[in-house]
């Protein structure tokens, strides 16, 4: 049995405008000890799927899943106090920005003794040993002296470490990482990322990062999820995902990246990711899509084989049923005319 | 065509004295020490390095912001050092325009988007109002605005659209020379790269001169002609974009791209780790200011500062590569 299991999840939000989906029927399972990851631009819901999860979207948020099990517990149906037991120590999760997810009035030791007494109880003299140890786990130097540190005398780095060091605290079985580098320098980033690869193995936590950086994604995942627009377009392991991405969406992203860039102009995806007020019919990728169809315009796809199109690619190239293409060598480029929105096509031709 | 140098700088430094206060004692940041480096008509150059190491003060003094502590700057051939007249200071000024990192802080949320492009033209110009207003909606069709667009706020906007408005600005006022300062690293990878292509093509079009700042190396691979690595307010490399990246020498130079994530799973490789972080430049380590972290270290490097001198390759300033140490 997996250790968490999401079926159909999806969250709207009443907005003065109607009703939101920011989250449409997303699935995510991950097995003890795995390390998934969650990628897609800004706006795709990669943050709001997981902070349903862990309970923490405001009032105006409506959540709805088939399934949303946890260790054999339904995170459904478990009253507000259950959860609190599970949450933070079993689930624990990271944001973005270290220096504004620390209490600036209270020391780091203070944070994560507060932490530990919640969930564990013990002595003040224990609480403050393991502080100092878990301190020392995510690699600060002289641990007993930054106890009584704040916040702000801290680098981005060492506050990101002290974040980790709080929410690994009581052993989680599941770690949420949000964009847990995105605020650092690439060197500090390198470190933090192996430190959570290397708590994932040593305590066989599963880890689910969500991230918009392919390159994070490539050296850390095993899995990955990618999301647009609120909705889950594909689902694969991570080699296969980068060596033959099978939705449109996934291959543009990829094919964006500066470093697969062929030429000096990079091929980018056009327009940008809908809104409430701008949703497009049928497929959501669509208007952006440069492999879009009539049938793409009209008719939603439907999930197949972990990927949600209707045409999906082979080798980067749509296949034989895609109308236009007449046959598995054609470059799919002939179909591309009337998808693009006309800025920058994508593919063979920049 | 002849190569135009339009901007060259030599030995530039930039120092801030700290006040000493009831328990603190005063100091000097050498926020910049010396950096030199040509800059060509239609070339990039991109400045690299960890936060605090002086990309940014060097941003700030190439535009005027700021003034030099020591060393010389020379704009489009002028020394800014001997521009008097408030004349002098107004051409110079307009030879370098710079764009932001954060497009929704940088562009006022209260004017329009041709009230924001208009003003170096009302300030710096003395053309009519209907002049101004042809210029800035030739502008917004050259960086990819629609016309319509014009009298929108700038909440109205995607973040890559902002950044196209903070590049029409800056390029208002027809510079040679335009400061990057890590122009794409808030946006999504799709939007990046637009923004990238974008600016390819007004640098072929307008033959301007990038100075190019980011931490990510993939873009700077991508747009860069040649790089300069720097730490600690110190230049450490400075080469072509070939060069640094295909036979890095200096040892932080090999650190930071080993650190840069490939987007490539099936790619295994030895990361050079590196220990700690940036040290407080408001107290450096003695003699070469990377010892701390490199792996290299030995004796000398604690005690004398590396000169950058010129290897096979690039410029280097480390004793590690110049004794052929590994």
């Amino acid at each position: 049995m997996s250790l968490l299991e999401i079926r159909n999840l999806s969250v709207e939000f009443e907005t003065a405008h109607g009703l939101f989906r920011a989250v449409d029927s997303v699935d995510l399972e991950i097995d003890q000890g795995e390390m998934a990851a969650i990628v897609g631009e800004s706006g795709s819901g990669k943050s709001v799927s997981m902070l349903a999860l862990m309970g923490l979207l405001p009032w105006t948020a409506r959540i709805t899943a088939d399934r949303m099990n946890f260790d054999g517990k339904d995170l459904l149906t478990i009253s507000q106090k259950e959860r609190r037991k599970i949450i933070g120590k079993d689930i624990s999760m990271i944001f973005q920005e270290p220096m504004t997810s620390l209490n600036p009035c209270f020391t780091v030791g203070y944070q994560i003794m507060e932490v530990i007494k919640e969930h564990l109880g013990g002595t003040r003299k224990e609480l403050e040993a393991r502080a100092i140890e878990l301190l020392g786990l995510v690699g600060i130097p002289a641990p007993e002296s930054r106890l009584r540190a704040f916040p702000h005398q801290m680098s981005g780095g060492m506050n990101q470490r002290v974040m980790i060091a709080m929410m690994i605290a009581c052993n989680p079985r599941l770690l949420i990482a949000d964009e847990p580098t995105t605020a650092l320098d690439v060197t500090i980033q390198a470190q933090i990322l192996e430190l959570l690869q290397d708590l994932q193995h040593k305590r066989g936590m599963a880890l689910v990062l969500i991230t918009h950086d392919m390159g994070v994604v490539a050296e850390t995942a095993e899995v990955v999820n990618v999301q647009y627009a609120g909705q889950q377009v594909e689902r694969q392991n991570v080699v296969d995902l980068f060596a033959k991405p099978q939705h449109p969406y996934t291959y543009a992203l990829l094919s964006a990246l500066p470093e697969r860039a062929t030429g000096k102009r990079l091929p980018s995806i056009p327009g940008v990711v809908p809104g409430l007020l701008d949703r497009p019919t049928g497929c959501l990728f669509n208007p952006r899509c440069q492999f879009a169809t009539d049938k793409c315009r009209s008719t939603p796809p439907a999930l197949h084989s972990k990927v949600l199109c209707h045409y999906p690619l082979v080798d980067g190239k749509p296949t034989n049923n895609h109308p236009g293409v007449s046959g598995p060598g054609s470059s799919g480029q002939g179909s591309s005319g009337q998808g693009s929105s006309g800025q920058e096509a994508l593919g063979g031709n920049v | 065509m002849a190569v135009e140098t339009v901007l060259k700088a030599n030995n530039l430094k930039r120092y801030y004295d700290i006040k000493g206060g009831m328990f603190a004692k005063g100091g000097t940041v050498k926020a910049l020490d010396g950096a030199s480096f040509n800059l060509e008509a239609g070339k990039t150059l991109a400045v690299v390095g960890e936060s605090g190491c002086g990309k940014s003060t060097l941003a700030r003094l190439v535009t005027l912001i700021e003034k030099p502590t020591d060393g010389e700057l020379v704009l489009g051939g002028f020394d800014i050092g001997s521009a008097h007249t408030a004349e002098e200071k107004r051409t110079l000024r307009q030879m370098v325009q710079i764009v932001f990192q954060d497009p929704y802080g940088s562009l006022n949320p209260r004017q329009k988007v041709s009230t924001i492009l208009e003003e170096p033209l009302k300030i710096n110009t003395s053309m009519s109002s209907a002049e101004r207003r042809t210029e800035v909606l030739s502008m917004m069709s050259r960086v990819g605005l629609r016309p319509e667009q014009a009298d929108r706020y700038p909440h109205m906007f995607s973040g890559g659209q902002r950044q196209r408005i903070a590049i029409a600005r800056a390029l208002m006022l027809r510079p040679k020379i335009v400061i990057l300062d890590e122009p794409v690293s808030a946006l999504d990878v799709s939007i990046q790269a637009q923004v990238l292509n974008l600016l390819t093509d007004l640098q072929e079009e307008m033959n301007l001169a990038y100075l190019f700042i980011s931490h990510d190396l993939s873009v700077v691979r991508h747009i860069a002609d040649d790089v300069l690595v720097m730490y600690l307010g110190q230049p450490v490399e400075h080469g072509s974009r070939e060069e640094i990246f295909s036979n890095p020498q200096h040892p932080y130079t090999k650190a930071l791209l080993s650190a840069t994530p490939v987007a490539d799973p099936s790619r295994k490789r030895e990361r050079i780790k590196l220990v700690g972080e940036l040290p407080s430049p408001l107290n450096p380590p003695s003699g070469c200011t990377f010892h701390p972290r490199c792996p290299l270290a030995n004796e000398r490097c604690k005690a004398e500062m590396p000169k950058l001198a010129p290897t096979s390759s690039a410029q280097v300033s480390c004793h590690a590569v110049a004794e052929g140490r590994s």
